[in-house]
């Protein structure tokens, strides 16, 4: 008998598959670790060769990431002792905290822009795609490739028209035009993703809301959204990941006012040298609500396609 | 409970007639049953009274009103589907309000929870309203969606095949369940099925359908005794009508082709048959014959058994003729 099966997969096959998962998880996990590592560095272990594992943490990147310093003589640092841990620290180097840094503000802006994106492209990719999936809309095949052709070229293709758009508009550096801007880029993504979602969804279900003596619409929003929360979830994270990591329009777009925190981490590190743990410490908490939403959302993801109620 | 009257109407999906033409009144209070096969138009017939599917042409009036231009909801229709279409996201308990809960009904908690908890223990499904829809087997999902059609009070109910996928006793066991539940309450009811059975013993009218025409509406005792054509004569009666040519028995016939349902057959004088086998039913004994070259299915006394082989004698009593065309001959 040969020991092959198309139902059950031998041990050997099992372990390797195993072996190869475990791996690649390490593999890119690898990254991760090294900045969130860095983080709790000094500069001098940051930058030391071989890299250390073991090594005594200290606080000094998170604090110079929300903070601004300056030098000052010894006669004022003997006058004037440290209020506080976080001063304790920067006294290493003279310094004295003089107030919060940009970085909490960029944080926010990055949280507005990237969750009110998402936001948007869901709303209206959800609602075109309903409408794709149900409706007999005119040139409907002609309008879903015109969707999805403005995903062919690189967004950054258009970077100057957009530019000078967004200086005639108005729209430049402010919460609305990026949130525009990325919602512009993400729902041709989330109309065809939510269409495949929703096609799967038997249309028996909303004809019988429609007999049980409810509209169109109100069918739309009690039976069909929460059969397709699997695909709004998963839609959702493509959408926030990508506004989220946007880099090349936030930096040709955003300064003072509506900048995000990609363009701003690396500014970081012309302040006072190279301080590699203040970045690592911006890209650990950069890292954190796209991890927490992703998170939220894995409950749907995993829930999956329900057996459904619809007699095939 | 209203009349629902059918003028000439018609529906095509591309150029599939699957509606041609059908006039017909479903008087207040009656349980009409359409019979046909797969494809005849019985569940369009149910998706344009509905209003889920446009009319090509024609007018459906519920209680004299025409309907053409009304929502599903404004027509105040209730359906049972042949899928079942539960909620999926919802208990049983919440699919059975759902329909109460509606902006047009908006019925009183205290009353949803009365009604609901009614229809459970007409169908047997009290212990299971806590459970999600999704969790249920197959009989117990087309209960669920029985009993969200009959929590309601509508114009009609329109049923498609609803006890198409329970088990014997359950179907006999809901079969005088609905019947009751029509008789008493004097609903109007149009059911779509395949099975004779449950047309002869629930309706009060039947249509018969072909090719999305009505070829025949009366009640079910005319439709059998009187059937229109050779397709209606074999929509109904267990075994089925033999079709044979009239000239096999000889004489003077009225058709070319003569319909013999097992009690048109008295056995013991006329024309030779062999016997194939008999099939023992339990409540009733087939026997399978070779007339000539042409099988014959008759009914033989429950405990009577014939060998294979032997000859018999069989003559036509009170038969139906047909033409060639297979319309009937009077």
């Amino acid at each position: 008998m040969s020991s092959f099966s198309v139902t059950e997969p031998s041990n050997r096959s099992k372990w390797i598959a195993g072996f190869l998962v475990i791996a690649y998880a390490l593999i890119t996990m690898i990254p991760l670790v090294w900045i969130l590592l860095t983080g709790f560095k000094s500069p001098a272990d940051a930058i030391s060769y071989p890299p250390k594992m073991v090594f005594d943490p200290t606080l000094e990147g998170y604090v110079n990431l929300f903070t601004t310093r300056t030098r000052q003589t010894q006669e004022f640092l003997e006058a004037n002792p440290p209020q506080n841990w976080a001063d304790e620290i920067v006294r290493q180097y003279d310094m004295v905290i003089v107030g919060p840094s940009k970085f909490g503000e960029r944080f926010m802006n990055s949280v507005i822009i990237g969750f009110g994106s998402t936001f948007l492209s869901i709303f209206l990719g959800t609602l075109a795609a309903y409408a794709f999936s149900r409706f007999k809309v005119p040139l409907k095949d002609d309008l879903l490739f015109f969707i999805l052709s403005t995903r062919m070229m690189p967004p950054v293709a258009v970077a100057i028209p957009i530019f000078l758009m967004f200086r005639n508009l108005g729209l430049s550096d402010t919460h609305l035009g990026m949130i525009l801007l990325y919602t512009g880029v993400n729902i041709s993504l989330a109309v065809w993703l939510l269409k495949g979602f929703i096609d799967e969804i038997p249309r028996e279900y909303e004809e019988a809301a429609l007999i049980d003596g409810y509209t169109r619409f109100q069918a739309f929003y009690k039976v069909v959204l929460p059969q397709a929360a699997t695909g709004i979830a998963s839609t959702a994270i493509f959408c926030l990941i990508f506004a989220w990591n946007e880099y090349a329009f936030a930096v040709l777009l955003t300064s003072a006012n509506a900048q995000t925190a990609p363009p701003f981490i690396p500014t970081i590190i012309g302040i006072g040298g190279l301080d590699w743990p203040a970045v690592a410490a911006g890209a650990t908490i950069f890292l954190i609500p796209v991890m927490i939403f992703t998170i939220l959302m894995r409950k749907h993801l995993l829930r999956g396609i329900t057996f459904g109620a619809v007699r095939k | 409970m209203a009349e629902v009257v059918l003028e000439n109407i018609s529906k095509s999906y591309g150029k599939v007639k699957a509606v041609d033409d059908i006039s017909m009144t479903i008087p207040n209070g009656a349980f009409v049953v359409l019979l046909g096969p797969t494809g005849a138009g019985k569940t369009t017939t149910l998706r344009l009274i509905s209003g889920l599917d446009k009319l090509d042409s024609g007018t459906v009036r519920i209680a004299g009103r025409d309907v053409g231009m009304e929502t599903p909801a404004q027509r105040d229709v209730a359906m049972v589907f042949q899928q079942y279409s539960l909620y999926p996201h919802m208990t049983v308990q919440e699919n059975l309000s759902f329909p109460l809960r509606s902006p047009i009904l908006k019925t009183p908690e205290d009353e949803i929870a009365r009604k609901v908890n009614e229809v459970a223990e007409i169908l047997q499904i009290p212990q299971k309203l806590d459970n999600k829809a999704t969790e249920l087997s197959g009989g117990e999902m087309q209960r669920v969606s029985i009993g969200r059609a009959l929590v309601r009070d509508p114009q009609i109910f329109l049923m498609d095949e609803p006890l198409s996928s329970l088990d014997a006793k359950l179907r006999a066991d809901l079969r005088v369940e609905l019947k009751r539940i029509q008789a008493d309450l004097g609903s109007t009811l149009l059911y779509v099925t395949h099975d004779q059975v449950e047309a002869m013993t629930m309706a009060t009218h039947i249509g018969v359908l072909e090719n999305g025409r009505l070829v025949q509406y009366g009640t079910p005792r005319d439709i059998y005794e009187n059937p229109g054509s050779v397709y209606v004569a074999s929509r109904l009666g267990l075994p089925r009508i033999n079709i044979l040519p009239s000239e096999l028995f000889g004489g003077d016939h009225k058709g070319p082709q003569i319909g013999l349902r097992p009690e048109n057959i008295i056995e013991g004088e006329g024309r030779d048959a062999r016997v194939v086998r008999a099939e023992h039913l339990g409540d009733q004994t087939r026997l399978h014959l070779d007339l000539n070259g042409h099988p014959v299915v008759t009914l033989i006394g429950i405990h009577q058994d014939y060998p294979a082989g032997k000859l018999i004698k069989i003559r036509p009593h009170n038969p139906l003729y047909f033409d060639a065309s297979g319309a009937r001959v009077n």
